[in-house]
């Protein structure tokens, strides 16, 4: 670990590819997210890497999917509108199980929306975003340097299980600038990529990388194949935060910018004599339902809190089976709620809960 | 505090100009000086002076702001009031510029006239703790890209070296000799060095031009602590 500067969130993820080995940046000018074109197009350069304006998000990913296939690590970076556009490529690299990381800085929609910050992309980077049968990894920052973290951590686990990851923020995460402790230079992926297409040199059968299958059997299988994997991810690789839940009696859920929010609100409640805590989950894909379903055995009720029209909350109840209450608070459209309004909502649950 | 009729603040892109240059009209305006600010920034889409609007209209400074500032659109769009400013001398004017060359090349039409009249500083804000200018050899790359972009000469070096909430005496002390080195390599004088006000009685006179700043609370967020 070295010193720490003073970075803001776009940038400091673009820095951790860097430190972590990424060596191929692909993208296409949007707001929230334009810094980390910006400082990849400044940075690679220097050390000998590629920053390339693509002519579209389309052709951007198309590119972290060619770079993948030769077993390098790759990225591209976008804000919403951006990400649909990306879908395909997406479906593409989960198909020919392919490694590659996407940043998704969010903002509001739907449509062109606006470039205020939002995380209504959940149900779209949750649910695997594209067609077809498939998850990618998704990682939900809620701070500076947890971004410079996870994206190195993103890297890591794409490179194990060969799958898409996303690192899922907003606009202002993206935007802000906080103190960061940058990890030390690593190699976040290891070079042993035998499926990589990197020349048989005489020596091997050819290496295909490839999402089209002739034959409807050998599909279903790949698809097997593949969801067998997700399960091992499910079942190792989630991560999430517990804060103040010993003695909670109520439950909020937020991730990214608005689990701050809520640990502003929470404070407060506590002060007035509410027993409240959070689970904030920092892998939205695989989701804390253990976690979640422990706490359903303690708690009286459940907030998520969420800058969307409330795509969390349905997670949250299938964790638990459904065996406490969801509430909901959020706001949508760019707008963020205050802790005040959050800690409304924790009011009015402490006091329909006596 | 003597001040030229225009006051300019430029640099690397988060270097911390709209801080320095809210912070520069308060102070000009405390001396009872006619003041407007104008914003250049059509590189930032979130944290601009539009979120001290209130403020500046409560201390009676003008503001001049693209009125897309701070909505849902993108728009690098500039107001024509700039020109007022830069022609109407009968107040003092503090420009805050976008940053990196991109941010200054929308200054480039008003260069003639602040050139012509000539009663302006120009001044480079510099942060060491930024990953990209953390070498004086890599600030007087952005150095140049500015001034090349929009053709107005510097005239002077701000150094605003901070690490935000974790800014201590130290982080500002242990710059002093890079933000010399930058002046010197530049041949301009280190105008100020800023500071955050509460930590002003840390320093007992061991740096020259201390700016001691208000650190504006230009964002909610900011300002409910997260």
């Amino acid at each position: 670990m070295g010193e720490k500067v003073l970075m803001k969130g776009n940038e400091a993820m673009a820095e951790a590819a860097i430190l972590a080995g990424c060596r191929h940046y692909f993208g296409y000018p949007i707001t929230p997210q334009t810094e980390v074109a910006a400082y990849m197009a400044k940075k690679m350069p220097k050390i000998g890497g590629t920053f390339l304006q693509a002519e579209s998000e389309i052709a951007a990913i198309n590119m972290v999917y060619g770079v993948a296939s030769t077993g390098k690590p790759a990225m591209t970076s976008s804000s919403s509108p951006g990400i649909s556009l990306k879908a395909e490529g997406i479906s593409y690299l989960a198909g020919a199980d392919l490694p590659g990381l996407i940043v998704n800085v969010q903002r509001g929609g739907p449509g062109l929306g606006g470039i205020q910050p939002s995380q209504s992309d959940y149900f779209f980077a949750t649910r695997g975003p594209g067609h077809g049968d498939f998850h990618v990894l998704v990682f939900a920052p809620a701070s500076v340097q947890e971004m410079a973290d996870l994206t190195g951590k993103a890297f890591h686990l794409a490179w194990k299980y060969r799958m898409p990851a996303m690192l899922l923020a907003d606009g202002t995460l993206g935007q802000m600038m906080e103190p960061v402790e940058l990890p030390e230079p690593h190699d976040a992926f290891g070079t042993d990529n035998p499926w990589a297409t990197t020349g048989t040199n005489m020596e091997r059968e050819h290496n295909i990388v490839n999402s089209l299958y002739l034959s409807p059997e050998e599909l279903e299988r790949k698809n097997i194949e593949r969801f067998e994997r997700y399960k091992q991810v499910e079942a190792e690789e989630c991560l999430w935060e517990e804060y103040l839940m010993d003695d909670a009696e109520i439950c909020v859920v937020s991730y990214g910018i608005t689990a701050r929010i809520s640990k502003n609100a929470i404070a407060e409640a506590r002060k007035e004599g509410i027993k409240v805590g959070m689970i904030r989950p920092i892998t939205l894909w695989p989701f804390p339902n253990k976690a979640l379903a422990a706490a359903a055995d303690k708690v009286d009720s459940f907030l998520s809190v969420e800058l969307n029209m409330g795509q969390m909350v349905e997670d949250i109840k299938l964790a638990i089976d459904c065996k406490k209450p969801v509430d909901f608070c959020g706001r949508v459209g760019g707008m963020i709620p205050t802790p005040d309004e959050v800690l409304d909502h924790i009011r009015a649950l402490a006091e329909g809960g006596r | 505090m003597d001040a030229k009729r225009l006051t300019l603040f430029a640099g690397h892109y988060g270097s911390g100009k709209t801080n320095i240059a809210l912070n520069w009209a308060y102070r000009l305006r405390d001396e009872g000086r006619a003041v407007t600010v104008a914003d250049l920034d059509i590189v930032n889409p979130y944290f601009r002076t539009k979120d001290a609007e209130d403020d500046l209209a409560r201390r009676g400074i003008g503001l001049i702001v693209s009125e897309y500032a701070n909505s849902n659109v993108d728009l690098p769009a500039l107001p024509s009031q700039i020109y007022s400013l830069v022609d109407d001398r009968s107040t003092y004017g503090v420009l805050d510029i976008g940053g990196d060359d991109r941010g200054a090349l929308a200054l480039g039409r008003w260069v003639p006239s602040i050139i012509a009249e000539d009663d302006y500083d120009m001044l480079f804000v510099v942060n060491k703790a930024r990953p990209l200018t953390r070498t004086v050899e890599d600030t007087l790359e952005v150095y140049a890209e500015v001034e090349a972009a929009c053709g107005l000469p510097f005239t002077g070096i701000v150094n605003n070296t901070n690490l935000g909430p974790e800014t201590t005496a130290q982080t500002v002390l242990a710059s002093m000799e890079y933000a010399e080195s930058v002046a010197r390599a530049t041949g301009l004088p280190l105008k100020m060095t800023c500071v955050d006000k509460r930590l002003i009685n840390d320093f007992a006179g061991q740096v020259d031009s201390l700016f001691p700043l208000d650190i504006l609370e230009l964002y909610y967020m900011q300002k409910e602590g997260m």
